[in-house]
């Protein structure tokens, strides 16, 4: 039971993480190597705050508008270029973008890992079991945004542009759409949501390091593959799979060094069998 | 058509020049280190180009000829090194010469590297691109990962070569002979038909396809033979390095790989062959000084290699640029310089006007509201 909530408060942050992989991919149809990277921006935007004037919710606003400002600097400067370019050019450009912050990172605040000290919310008892708030408010705000970005992509002009985009870009375009604006749009949305992921996901591990988004980005990809990548539903649902899945994995001793491997063969068996996941839309390719 | 005229039209220079330079730089270093003349480290960075050599011309077999991205090539290295070096240290007590161990050793991590290429073909038929790129990823992580865990290949502490060290001198030459005979399986498969088929699905899958190509085969076929080399490359690496850590093999190896391939040229080997020696180079010289948080250096370069090169040679609105700068076309201004008088040439004149529709820019064009030349209001589309 105990481990059951310790993967669901670990799945929360990967839905969180997942959902900006999901928006991102399903509009601008790239796998955005650098969203995890963002993270790490977000985690050190809330470092430099809590150090500066000792208030956490200063420091994860500040964090929200590092992260979208970063998000849209990226699209702008290495993304928008290779627009029509091949998707092979695209990622290894995402890759290089990856690196570049984490480069940065490393320059300026060292490689070694800073802790930072998050507030306790404290525990609560549902039922017989105590589980802390934080894995409550992860779960309950991830619902909401996921809630909130379906009713925005439904709803909102701009949310339906978007849809118009990841459908077919070109007639989207001859429809009137700014496709640019759109993505830039995305990017935007996908990046906040990165400042989101990183107050959770330092509320659970609470050291900041250079690499800290590089591992739990590739995790939440797979947690988005697994939920049928697109999809926001599905990626909230991969995401509280895969994180229950890590910590049942971790808690049998006889299997628990064998934990990234079994994530990792769960992403290929499912890109295997079903590569369009649980949710996912079936795409034909066209000539 | 005499023997003569038929060995002229196959043996081109242009086709042959990096065996030569490659073989004379071989027996130039043989020489010399026989001699006395290099030192050890000297010899040791030998080495590394070597194999980084062979790491990079295979990795760009996947990703400039059959232009799929992998990001598991550390991962076929790891399991040729182990396994490799495994065999090795059980076939020392039997073979007595180290050399001949090495040979084998690398066909045997060879070929379980090429079983596990073959293993991560088959979701490259059913997957592109970005997935692929994650699968790649993954099974490097897994190998990783299982590796690290497995007694039997030391776990934690890494796999012990320490019997089958081959003195960096001699492992060199060992190394180049190889790079020679991978380059030239590779350049000779790259221009026959096969070589043509697998570029042709890289162009266009599905017209590849149409045309009556193989496309299954010849995926799997590119991977096995990129894995395949991929374990020869990691088993040097296990005759010269003790012990052999599955944490060399890790995600940002691989990436150093395709630093490597990005920065010589998706799809040339020459270029390849030249970026990889630079690399592990510039590697080898910074080693001492970027220690501590001045690493992050080496990864700002790569970030900044991988950025620049590719956005220049791929973005649309950079290729007038791009066309200008080209050596084809400097070559061209040069020649139109030292030409006094230019002869008027009616075909050429009416070639150079440009006939080119930008379907951007028709495309973008919309009337705005308040633009007084569009003669209708236009409608407010869709609903609100």
């Amino acid at each position: 039971m105990i481990t059951l909530l310790d993967g669901l408060s670990l799945g929360a942050v990967y839905a969180l993480i997942a959902l900006g992989y999901t928006m991102v991919y399903g509009i601008a149809k790239m796998l955005n190597f650098a969203h995890g990277d963002i993270i790490m921006v977000g985690a050190y935007a809330i470092l430099t705050t809590i150090n500066a004037c000792g208030n956490v919710w200063v420091g994860f606003a500040i964090s929200v508008v590092v992260c979208t400002v970063m998000g849209v600097l990226i699209e702008r400067l290495a993304y928008r270029p290779l627009r029509g370019a091949s998707p092979l050019a695209v990622l290894i450009t995402a890759i290089g973008v990856s690196y570049l912050l984490q480069g940065i990172a490393q320059l300026v605040f060292g490689a070694r890992p800073h802790p930072i000290s998050m507030p306790n919310l404290g525990m609560i008892n549902i039922g017989s079991t105590r589980i802390s708030v934080s894995t409550v408010v992860t779960l309950i705000v991830g619902a909401i945004i996921m809630a909130a970005l379906t009713v925005f992509v439904k709803k909102t002009r701009t949310g339906r542009a978007m849809v118009a985009v990841s459908e077919d870009s070109g007639a989207a375009k001859l429809m009137g759409v700014s496709v640019n604006t759109i993505i830039m749009i995305t990017f935007a949305i996908g990046s906040a949501l990165a400042a989101f992921a990183s107050l959770f996901y330092l509320m659970q591990i609470p050291t900041v390091e250079p690499t800290l988004g590089s591992m739990p980005g590739i995790k939440a990809f797979t947690a988005a593959v697994i939920g049928g990548i697109g999809s926001i539903p599905g990626a909230m649902i991969g995401g509280v799979l895969l994180g229950i899945i890590e910590k049942i994995c971790q808690s049998i001793p006889a299997i628990s060094p064998y934990t990234t491997a079994i994530e990792f063969s769960l992403l290929i068996l499912i890109l295997l069998v079903r590569p369009i996941g649980i949710l996912g839309k079936k795409r034909r390719e066209k000539v | 058509m005499s023997l003569a005229e038929n060995f002229k039209k196959t043996f081109k220079i242009k086709n042959q020049i990096n065996y030569i330079v490659i073989a004379v730089f071989l027996v130039v270093m043989a020489i010399l280190s026989n001699g006395n003349m290099i030192n050890r480290s000297t010899a040791g960075l030998l080495v590394r180009i070597s194999y980084s050599i062979i790491l990079a011309v295979s990795l760009n077999l996947v990703v400039g000829f059959l232009g799929e991205l992998s990001l598991g090539h550390a991962g076929f290295m790891c399991v040729g090194a182990y396994i490799g070096c495994f065999c090795a240290e059980e076939l020392n007590g039997i073979i007595d010469n180290r050399v001949l161990v090495l040979i084998i050793a690398m066909i045997i991590g060879g070929l379980s590297a090429s079983v596990f290429g073959f293993i991560i073909g088959l979701p490259a038929l059913r997957l592109k691109g970005d997935y692929l790129a994650i699968v790649t990823l993954a099974f490097g992580e897994i190998v990783r990962n299982v590796l690290k865990n497995l007694p039997m290949f030391g776990g934690a502490k890494g796999l012990a070569t320490t019997h089958i060290q081959i003195p960096s001198k001699t492992l060199f030459i060992i190394g180049f002979i190889t790079v020679l005979a991978v380059l030239f399986f590779i350049q000779n498969l790259i221009r026959s038909k096969h070589g043509r088929a697998i570029t042709a699905i890289r162009d266009n899958e599905i017209a590849a396809r149409a045309m009556g190509i193989n496309v299954t085969f010849y995926k799997l076929f590119v991977f096995t033979v990129s894995a395949f080399f991929a374990g020869m490359a990691g088993v040097i690496y296990g005759h010269f390095t003790n012990p052999v850590m599955y944490s060399t093999f890790s995600y940002n190896y691989s990436i150093e790989i395709l630093v490597m391939v990005v920065l010589g040229g998706m799809g040339s080997i020459n270029g390849s062959i030249i970026a990889a020696a630079l690399i592990t180079y510039i590697n080898f010289k910074l080693q001492s000084q970027l220690t501590g948080d001045l690493a992050a250096l080496k990864l700002l370069i790569y970030a900044i290699i991988l950025i620049v090169v590719v956005v220049f040679n791929n973005a649309p609105s950079l290729k007038p640029l791009k066309e200008k700068l080209s050596v084809k076309s400097l070559r061209k201004a040069i020649l139109r310089r030292t030409k006094t008088d230019a002869i008027y040439d009616d075909d050429a004149a009416w070639n150079r006007i440009d006939t080119k529709i930008d379907m951007d820019e028709v495309v973008s064009t919309d009337i705005k509201p308040n633009d007084f030349s569009s003669p209708v209001e236009p409608e407010k589309g869709g609903k609100k």
